[in-house]
């Protein structure tokens, strides 16, 4: 493997790992606030004990997130140096409000989590909505400075160094709004799904369980409803991909010759060398129709592009796109399936095939997730700002790369070995929350 | 003097990030050294308390660690490339026990046997005494001078921290930090008063420690880091500075000694923020030894500027925050520790 190459595996790696705990500290917080809130508008206590178990899972998700996301600050840094010296001044900005919006979400979660007895109900339920709306804001800035990695703005470039810089602009990149929104409900869409297999599975064990009915209906209104949505925010952010980075569309779809009115590829595998898509199902006209609503519309291929200034994992980056749009697809059938069920007031505990729907959906959305960003990013290549610095010219000296990388690899997998297993354990209800200590420091 | 511009401005908000990190994310790692330190027929009560005092605020007190790289990276970008090209190793390292320390402290909240419990609590404990040292070491080369241009060979990316002096370093900030703990300890242990003598001694220890190991960095500095030798020998502070810290370390023992806690805790965030401003001063205004000042390496005008902007509405959102945090759960201390609450 090249030097470059394990250090985008590194990334990739850290990235793909810390991604999972993000979108469930995302969305995990959101269904805990909105149990509690039924809680204290209901008085049933089996909200209260959702929000608890929810909230406990918070926080294991939460420690491992803060902590595998301060990796990754450091690591923009440890493995691509000359990124962060050229870019910090302009993409900075972003990264520090998401520390701020960081920072507010420890400090609430610490309440929220260590103060159930210790504050009123009210500012307890308050300390929670902080933590859901901090967590979305940290998702959100973050995706602001990818979005400007793939749509680079608020510069011009003088003997290739940015002058005149301006953060703001930069944080307005035509690519930020689509990502973000795509990447919010994506968070929403998977972790709900995830969670709500889990109840889902435990009903069909035990049909009657009260817990997991009320639990599995606030997941999948929490899911669901980004799940239906998710489609069309994809489909935004793929006319924002033509726009501004035609290679990337064109590598999604593996269309290797411009043209107009462009055949959609659905499933099969590109061939690089005979510039053909193997064993898929072409749609004429679609991908025209679909990227510029004009069925006749030329779409630019990859020999729109110099050999050098185009991705060159066909592969990955195709199958990567039909794997996020299936399950997107699929998702959102299962959103609209009960979404049908709840108009028809049936209950959706009683139906054991949709309960089997929904396990079976239940790990789709991170797959998505993961797929999603494969997408993104490999498909930028080989740039890491998008025409204007490669991947490979922003890399470390640093030799023997491939240390790290196995350190790390076998950190991660046994973190997220341990926090399956603790999740596991955590899920039942009855479990009482760990010795959590109810004093603190006083210092500062 | 002239009046300070925005530059110096980001600088002292750097250095104060550090500084609030060490006070309090510090004392953190401080705790599972104490941890691993627990002894006798009071050792688990001794670790109850630990984890019982870290609970709640640890995530937070880390994130002024994340601030701090943050403020680097965006106001500094060049000084940021430099340190983590270097210094890949030893920070390297150093995540790990970030990790390991975040996450084996979790996990043995979840544990479910004692010995999970045992297991995960001795990784938190182990974590806790490397990332400090490594956090030192980084200290220490960023100061010492060996890190100009761009490295070549792969001996480049090891001598420049597998040295005598940020090696000292290191274990200075290990001292430095398991005093602080010990210190904020005496006052968590409230009215169990053979808890806090056991803390008091520790803490007394480590402050001894923490005297003979900055004493040995500052000879070390001689030939290791020679410009923060003449930088803190040769300005007009420097006698008051050795004086003024000097009297917070005395000090604290004297309060230590006749168990005066609240001025033992006075004394000793005195002690730390003394240190830390006492070396940025003497290699202001260069951040990265020997060619790197803040000057040379800071972002374009606008950027600072909003930067200041985002820290300022930042901190007034934080502030009033972290205070409600510290009182949520100042108010507890006759609340019996270690039952579940709920």
């Amino acid at each position: 493997m090249s030097h470059l190459f394990i250090a985008r595996s590194q990334m990739a790696m850290s990235l793909a790992f810390h991604i999972i705990f993000a979108v469930v500290g995302i969305t995990l917080p959101l269904m805990m606030v909105i149990a509690e809130w039924r809680y204290v508008a209901t008085g049933n206590d089996i909200y209260r004990q959702i929000a608890r178990a929810w909230g406990r899972g918070t926080a294991i998700m939460f420690a491992v997130g803060a902590v595998s996301g301060t990796v990754l600050s450091f690591e923009l840094g440890l493995l691509w140096p000359h990124f962060m010296g050229w870019a910090g001044a302009i993409i900075g900005m972003p990264f520090s409000l998401e520390g701020f919006a960081f920072f507010t979400e420890a400090i609430f979660m610490g309440i929220y989590f260590h103060g159930w007895n210790r504050i009123s109900q009210r500012a307890h339920l308050a300390a929670g909505v902080v933590v859901a709306v901090s967590g979305a804001a940290s998702a959100l800035f973050v995706v602001i400075a990818n979005a400007w990695m793939n749509a680079p703005t608020g510069f011009h470039l003088l003997h290739g160094k940015p002058v005149d810089i301006d953060p703001i602009a930069a944080m307005m990149n035509r690519a930020a709004f689509t990502e973000v929104l795509h990447m919010v409900l994506a968070a929403y869409a998977s972790a709900g799904f995830l969670v709500a297999g889990m109840h889902a599975y435990r009903l069909y064990l035990d049909r009657d369980s009260e817990f997991d009915r009320k639990a599995l209906m606030i997941a999948l209104l929490v899911g669901g409803i980004a799940a239906v949505f998710q489609p069309l925010t994809g489909d935004m952010a793929a006319r924002e991909v033509a726009h501004d980075q035609p290679a990337k569309m064109a590598a999604f779809e593996s269309l290797f010759h411009t043209q107009s009115g462009a055949p959609l590829a659905i499933g099969g595998i590109p061939d690089a060398a005979t510039q053909t898509v193997r064993f898929g199902i072409e749609v004429p006209y679609l991908l025209s129709l679909m990227t510029y609503h004009d069925p006749h519309a030329v779409v630019q291929g990859l020999d729109a592009f110099a050999p050098d200034a185009r991705p060159t994992a066909l592969i990955t980056i195709h199958l990567a796109f039909q794997i996020m749009v299936g399950i997107g697809f699929a998702m959102a059938g299962v959103a609209l399936w009960a979404a049908w069920l709840a108009i028809r007031r049936r209950s959706m505990a009683d139906s054991p095939w949709f309960l089997r729907a929904v396990i079976a959906a239940s790990p789709l959305g991170m797959v998505a997730v993961e797929a999603g960003w494969t997408v993104t990013e490999v498909g930028r290549q080989p740039w890491i700002i998008y025409r204007v610095l490669r991947t490979k010219d922003a890399v470390t000296p640093m030799p023997h790369l491939a240390i790290a990388f196995t350190i790390f690899t076998t950190l991660y997998a046994v973190l997220f070995f341990t926090v399956v297993v603790t999740l596991w354990r955590q899920m039942r209800s009855d479990q009482p929350d760990p010795m959590v200590p109810s004093i603190a420091i006083e210092h500062l | 003097m002239r009046i300070p511009g925005v530059i110096e401005i980001v600088a002292v908000a750097l250095l104060v990030s550090l500084t609030i990190y060490a006070l309090s994310g510090g004392a953190d790692y401080g705790g599972g050294v104490l941890d691993l330190l627990a002894r006798g027929p009071r050792a688990d009560r001794q670790r109850r308390l630990i984890s019982a005092a870290i609970g709640p605020i640890w995530e937070a007190d880390h994130v002024w660690l994340v601030l701090v790289v943050v403020i680097m990276f965006t106001a500094f970008p060049p000084a940021f490339a430099r340190i983590t090209t270097w210094l890949h190793i030893p920070l390297t390292l150093m995540l790990v026990g970030v990790v390991l320390r975040g996450s084996a402290f979790t996990f043995r909240s979840y544990g479910y046997s004692d010995r999970e419990e045992r297991r995960w609590g001795r990784v938190f404990a182990f974590a806790s005494l490397v990332t400090p040292v490594l956090l030192g070491v980084i200290l220490g080369a960023v100061a010492s001078g060996r890190i100009v241009g761009q490295p070549v060979q792969f001996s480049d990316f090891v001598t420049p921290w597998l040295a005598p002096f940020p090696i000292a370093v290191g274990i200075f900030a290990l001292a430095l930090f398991t005093f602080l703990a010990a210190v904020y300890l005496t006052i968590e242990s409230g009215h169990e008063l053979d808890l806090q003598r056991d803390f008091r001694n520790r803490a007394l220890a480590a402050s001894v420690a923490t005297g003979v190991m900055a004493a040995l960095v500052l000879l070390l500095s001689i030939s290791g880091a020679p410009a923060i030798w003449r930088g803190l020998t040769e300005r007009p502070w420097t006698w008051p500075l050795f004086w003024a810290t000097a009297l917070a370390g005395f000090g604290g023992m004297w309060a230590l000694w006749t168990e005066r806690y609240d001025f033992a805790r006075l004394f000793a965030i005195g002690e730390v923020t003394l240190f830390l401003w006492g070396w940025a001063f003497a290699q202001f205004p260069v951040m990265v030894e020997p060619d790197m000042t803040i000057y040379g390496v800071a972002a374009p005008r606008e950027t600072l500027r909003l930067l200041v902007g985002a820290l300022m509405i930042g901190g007034l959102l934080l502030f009033p925050s972290f205070r409600y945090l510290l009182r949520v759960f100042k108010g507890s201390r006759d609340v019996r520790r270690g039952r579940p609450i709920g």
